[in-house]
């Protein structure tokens, strides 16, 4: 029997044993703790345990399992929520009640319950890994299509009739070529930090919309992609991360809250309940799943939260859909790492991290792509990643790294959030590599005008940032006309574009078509401005018409169902400068 | 099963050493007698073989390796409590120093607590009117919130957090249960009056329960007393259905107890010489606040924490802003100018205020009002550092009248004393500053917004600024 020998928070060491492997899942101690093995030397055994050690004692026994630390897959994952390990919170609610206790066992999906299955393949069939061979309707958003698991490959000989099975009855068995039989349910198992494979890896070139102006015009993402957002306490990273996970057009989403706050859990499992999907007009929580390992829950399951959240993305994916990860936020998630490896006493690199943050950091990113899957259909994984640097330095361990294996990093800006600029991304720190891979798709889907309105807006944004230089030193007064008028547009492009209220009902979110509508709207008070500062009139002229303002508040005047009345608008302006002429 | 040993094999800091013991848990408690006949307390921290940690909350001055014994509890560290506690005055450990004798113990809670289940939580919505401005207009307190007050030594953190406790009680019209949790954490003695006496002028010491480690108790023992306060305030609000608003004061000093035990166990240090959990350490504090499902009551926490060199980017305020829902920011600019309360509102935030303003809860200006007035004191600091550069007369018309704003603001909205200002006063206020700006800059509000409130006729007059020189100025430029 293998006993507990030290306990040192969530580590614990096995003495002289040699049972164990490397990263397998164990219980430890009389109330079956869930742990994992994480080193292994001729003395000691390491382990870390994913709840709370409080109370255990030296001597307790530790039951190995044989089996890596895995999720159980199935239908009945969407609009649920899941701690860091995979328990279903609602079930341990009714079971234990408001505060969460160690050792609780509770089944991660609901084995009584019926689903109404329609199958896809008959006897003779040929199937293996990866292979679709049913359908459960999951949610009225989303079917589940049910995948062969791992290391099954046969010819199928009985199938039952379509109808309403549990997850566990058996429903396809499968003869191998030795002739040894499988039962096939509704569930497998997967194990965590294994990704799950496909048959290839597609080139990007579809922009995962956001309806964020910000985010869709300047700084895209492509499905399949990855991005970081760095930034300070308050700048507003979850408040991106949930306007991604509200308006954004992936299929599915999964978000993973990683040792951040209890109430934004709580809040994302109300509004999502109530949001209404404007596409499906169904809740959004039925194409979401929530995994939820809050600040104050065990420092290990933080560290596993994340990979939990990202194999049932891989899941999905593998059905054939676009899902897209939240993880908020990941610096937690490195700072989990960096206390497992305090306690293990290894040696730390840069700030206390361990040596291998940035292998790791690469490990999860890369788990994004857009997939051609083994049942050759086409899903993707997109992760946006939050990051919160300590002292909202950029340039600590866990930014930089993210930033080398990331291809969109969405600075958020201190400054911009004191001055309730949100969304607060400094459009002069952010990037995005994907533009060159989705040209063809906004040429073709949205019209050429689009990367061309963009590129004006970038230069004038430039060239506002390098007037500013100046104006800090002497005031704007003394500059020529037709810079106060690029200030003045840059401005308006600032105010009236860039920043985008969620609190909003229209301007929450805004679809790629008024995004360029607003776009041409504003180069075109730009150019025809141009020409009357040209012709020597004086800008003070043009800034009393207020046209400016109104410019600006078109974001909030025009709705998103009435973009007819931009045609006003020209009008306006076209009034507004002929008065000056 | 409470097992006794005799003599220690090592003292380190706080922390002792003790061999060949058996069959203890992790995180047990543990009592330790003195030959001279005093008991203190600990706890076990580490486990290896039969090798065990002990940290002494009180210090092991005065120990020695033979002149102790030890006898495990075979418990977690608890807290006795039942609503008797109302009144009462604790130390950091949760016993008595009020000489009124033992409290009657309704239940037993680990003073760790445990992780509040998401799912069983409410999200906060009902706001908490503080009579302060800068605090309702702009960072409203939310019922069950955690908002706490960043503020350096020196400036009135203090009166502020009594006016806070002050204002929101007499303001409660609805006649529910409520309590003030008051954990001291190495403040001085002289702080720790100051609140006591405050509360009993306000009339509410009966509601009052305080934990007090001050500046000269140990310094360990600091580590339990935010633990102590909090179970009292769970107990109070989900048991027995009361409001409970928790002031702690100081984190800072809270932090560097958790560094000292730290750095005597002999952990890797990480920014500052903090323990590289002391996020996840803070996050188990101040998670203890919010509203489940089960009970009518609430936990609302008011942290104190002293920024060190008034530093917003010291891991301590650092890390509790990463988990706080936003932070109420202290200004030495303001407070130096005499400003009460000197609220530097734009770093202040409060995160779940969104869902507790507008129609239903204040008024439903109030929205663009505050994104107003953020934005356009934003701008009254651009117009200020250009100024500290070219000089105020060299700015232009719009930039000094944006300066006279920022002035009028900061002496008439964020200043306003120990006076208590009603929600309506507060926002009929905003706008009438507002309206002292040029109706066009007012580019965060909309139209139908702006035509209600907007009165610049009303803010000229009202402020009597009529003969001022800028006012001329931008009517001579044809406004
Ligand atoms: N797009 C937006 N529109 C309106 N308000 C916003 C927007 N983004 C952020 N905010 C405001 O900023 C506040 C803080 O945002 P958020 O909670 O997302 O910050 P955060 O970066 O996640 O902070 P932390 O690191 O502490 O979790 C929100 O409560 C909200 O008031
Ligand atoms: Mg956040």
């Amino acid at each position: 029997m293998n006993k507990v020998y030290s306990i040192n928070g969530p580590v614990i060491k096995v003495k002289n044993s040699t049972d164990f492997q490397i990263m397998e899942m164990v219980f430890v101690g009389d109330d079956k703790l869930l742990g994992e093995v994480i080193s292994i030397s001729e003395e000691f055994t390491v382990i870390q345990v994913y709840e709370s050690t409080v109370g255990l004692k030296p001597g307790e026994e530790i039951i190995s399992t044989g089996e890596p630390i895995s999720v159980t897959l199935g239908p009945g994952l969407l609009t649920n929520i899941f701690d860091g390990i995979q328990r279903p919170l609602n079930k341990i609610y009714e079971k234990d009640g408001k505060f969460i206790k160690a050792g609780t066992n509770v089944d991660t999906l609901d084995y009584d319950k019926e689903w109404e299955v329609h199958f896809l393949v008959k006897k003779g069939d040929k199937i293996n890994f990866g292979h679709v061979f049913g359908e459960v309707e999951e949610t009225t958003l989303i079917t589940h299509r049910l995948l062969v698991p791992s290391g099954i490959e046969g010819e199928v000989k009985e199938v039952k009739k379509d109808g309403s099975y549990k997850l566990k009855d058996v429903l396809v068995v499968v003869e191998d070529k030795h002739g040894n039989k499988h039962e096939l349910n509704m569930i497998q198992r997967w194990p965590i930090k294994k990704p799950r494979p496909t048959k290839e890896r597609l080139p990007l070139s579809i922009p995962l919309i956001s309806g964020q102006r910000v985010i869709d015009t300047l700084f895209p993402i492509a499905k399949g992609g990855t991005a970081g957002v760095p930034g300070g306490f308050g700048t507003g990273k979850t408040m991106m991360q949930h306007q991604f996970a509200k308006w954004c057009d992936a299929d599915i989403i999964v978000y993973v809250g990683c040792g951040e706050r209890g109430n934004e859990m709580t809040q994302t499992l109300e509004e999502f309940s109530e949001l209404i999907d404007p596409k499906s007009n169904r809740p959004l929580i039925e194409r979401t799943v929530l995994i939820a390992n809050t600040s104050n829950m065990p420092v290990a399951a933080r560290e596993a939260s994340i990979y939990t959240g990202v194999v049932i993305a891989e899941f999905y994916r593998d059905m054939g859909y676009h899902v897209a990860v939240m993880a908020d936020s990941t610096s937690r998630w490195a700072e989990a790492l960096r206390e497992i490896s305090g306690r293990l006493e290894e040696m730390p690199a840069e700030e206390g991290f361990p040596a291998y943050l940035p292998s790791r950091i690469a490990q999860f990113y890369e788990r994004a792509g857009y997939m051609n899957t083994m049942s050759d259909r086409k899903g993707s994984v997109s992760i946006i990643g939050a990051i919160s640097p300590q002292g909202s330095d950029f340039s600590e361990p866990v930014t930089q790294n993210t930033k080398r294996f990331v291809r969109c990093f969405w600075a958020l800006d201190k400054e911009l959030a004191y001055a309730r600029h949100y969304a607060a991304i400094n459009w002069n720190q952010s990037y995005s590599e994907y533009i060159s891979d989705l040209s063809k798709w906004y040429n073709k889907q949205v019209g050429v005008e689009f990367l061309e309105s963009r590129q004006q807006f970038i230069k004038i944004l430039a060239e506002e940032n390098k007037l500013m230089e100046i104006v800090k030193l002497i005031g704007k007064d003394v500059l020529p006309e037709d810079q106060k008028l690029l200030l003045e547009i840059a401005r308006v492009i600032r105010v009236g574009y860039l920043q985008q209220n969620a609190f909003h009902k229209d301007d929450t979110f805004v679809p790629l078509e008024k995004q360029l509508m607003m776009m041409n709207l504003i180069l075109y008070l730009y150019k025809e401005a141009s020409i009357i500062i040209k012709q020597g009139k004086a800008f003070s002229l043009l800034l009393k018409t207020n046209i400016f303002d109104k410019v600006i508040k078109v974001k909030y005047d025009i709705p998103n169902d009435q973009l007819v009345l931009f045609d006003n608008y020209y009008k306006l302006i076209d009034e507004a400068l002929h008065s000056v002429k | 099963m409470n097992l006794q040993y005799i003599g220690l094999k090592e003292i380190n800091g706080p922390l002792i050493f003790l061999n060949h013991v058996k069959g203890i848990a992790f995180e047990e408690m543990v009592e330790i007698k003195l030959d001279n006949g005093t008991t203190r307390h600990g706890r076990v921290v580490e486990i290896n073989g039969d090798l065990v940690a002990i940290l002494v909350f009180e210090g092991t001055h005065s120990l020695s390796l033979k002149n102790t014994t030890i006898k495990f509890l075979g418990k977690p560290m608890e807290i006795g409590l039942s609503e008797n506690i109302l009144g009462r005055v604790f130390n950091g450990l949760g016993e008595p120093i009020d000489d009124l004798g033992p409290v009657y113990v309704d239940r037993y809670f680990d003073i760790n607590g445990s992780a509040l289940n998401p799912v069983a939580r409410v999200y906060p919505r009902d706001y908490i009117n503080t009579g302060i401005s800068s605090i309702d207009g702009l960072t409203t307190l939310i019922r069950g919130q955690k908002l706490p007050i960043f503020s350096g030594s020196g400036m009135p953190h203090n009166d502020l957090a009594v006016q806070i406790v002050r204002q929101a009680k007499l303001s409660d019209q609805r006649k529910e249960k409520f309590a003030i949790i008051f954990a001291a954490m190495g403040v001085t003695h002289d702080v720790a009056n100051y609140f006591k006496r405050s509360f009993e002028e306000a009339g509410v010491s009966d509601k009052v329960v305080m934990y007090l480690n001050l500046a000269d108790d140990p310094i360990i023992e600091r580590l339990l007393t935010p633990r102590c306060a909090l179970s009292a305030a769970e107990y109070l609000a989900f048991e027995k259905d009361t409001h409970v608003l928790v002031v702690m004061t100081d984190i800072t000093a809270y932090c560097e107890a958790l560094r000292e035990f730290s750095s005597s166990k002999g952990e890797i240090p990480g920014r500052k010489g903090y323990p590289g959990y002391l996020y996840s350490d803070l996050a188990s504090l101040f998670e203890r606040a919010g509203i489940v499902k089960s009970s009518k009551g609430s936990v609302t926490q008011i942290p104190i924490l002293s920024m060190p060199n008034d530093d917003i980017t010291h891991p301590i305020p650092d890390l509790t802003g990463y988990i706080t829902e936003g932070q109420i920011v202290l200004d030495r600019e303001l407070h130096q100018r005499g400003i009460y309360p000197p609220i530097g509102v734009l770093p202040s935030l409060s995160r779940l205020m969104k869902d507790g303003i507008g129609s239903g809860y204040t008024r439903e200006d109030h929205q663009p009002l505050m994104n107003q007035l953020f934005a356009s004191y934003a701008q009254v600091m651009d117009a200020r550092s250009l100024a500290s550069v070219i000089g105020e007369d060299e700015l232009s018309p719009a930039d000094k009248n944006l300066m006279e704003f920022g002035r009028l603001f900061e002496e008439h909205f964020i200043s306003q004393g120990h006076k208590n200002r009603s929600i309506t006063d507060t926002l009929d206020l905003g706008w009438r500053l507002l309206s002292f700006l040029p109706k066009d800059q007012l580019d965060r509000t909309d139209e139908m917004i702006l035509d209600r409130f907007y009165d610049h006729e009303d803010a000229i007059n009202f402020f009597n600024i009529e003969d001022s020189v800028i006012i001329n100025e931008l009517k001579k430029e044809g406004n």
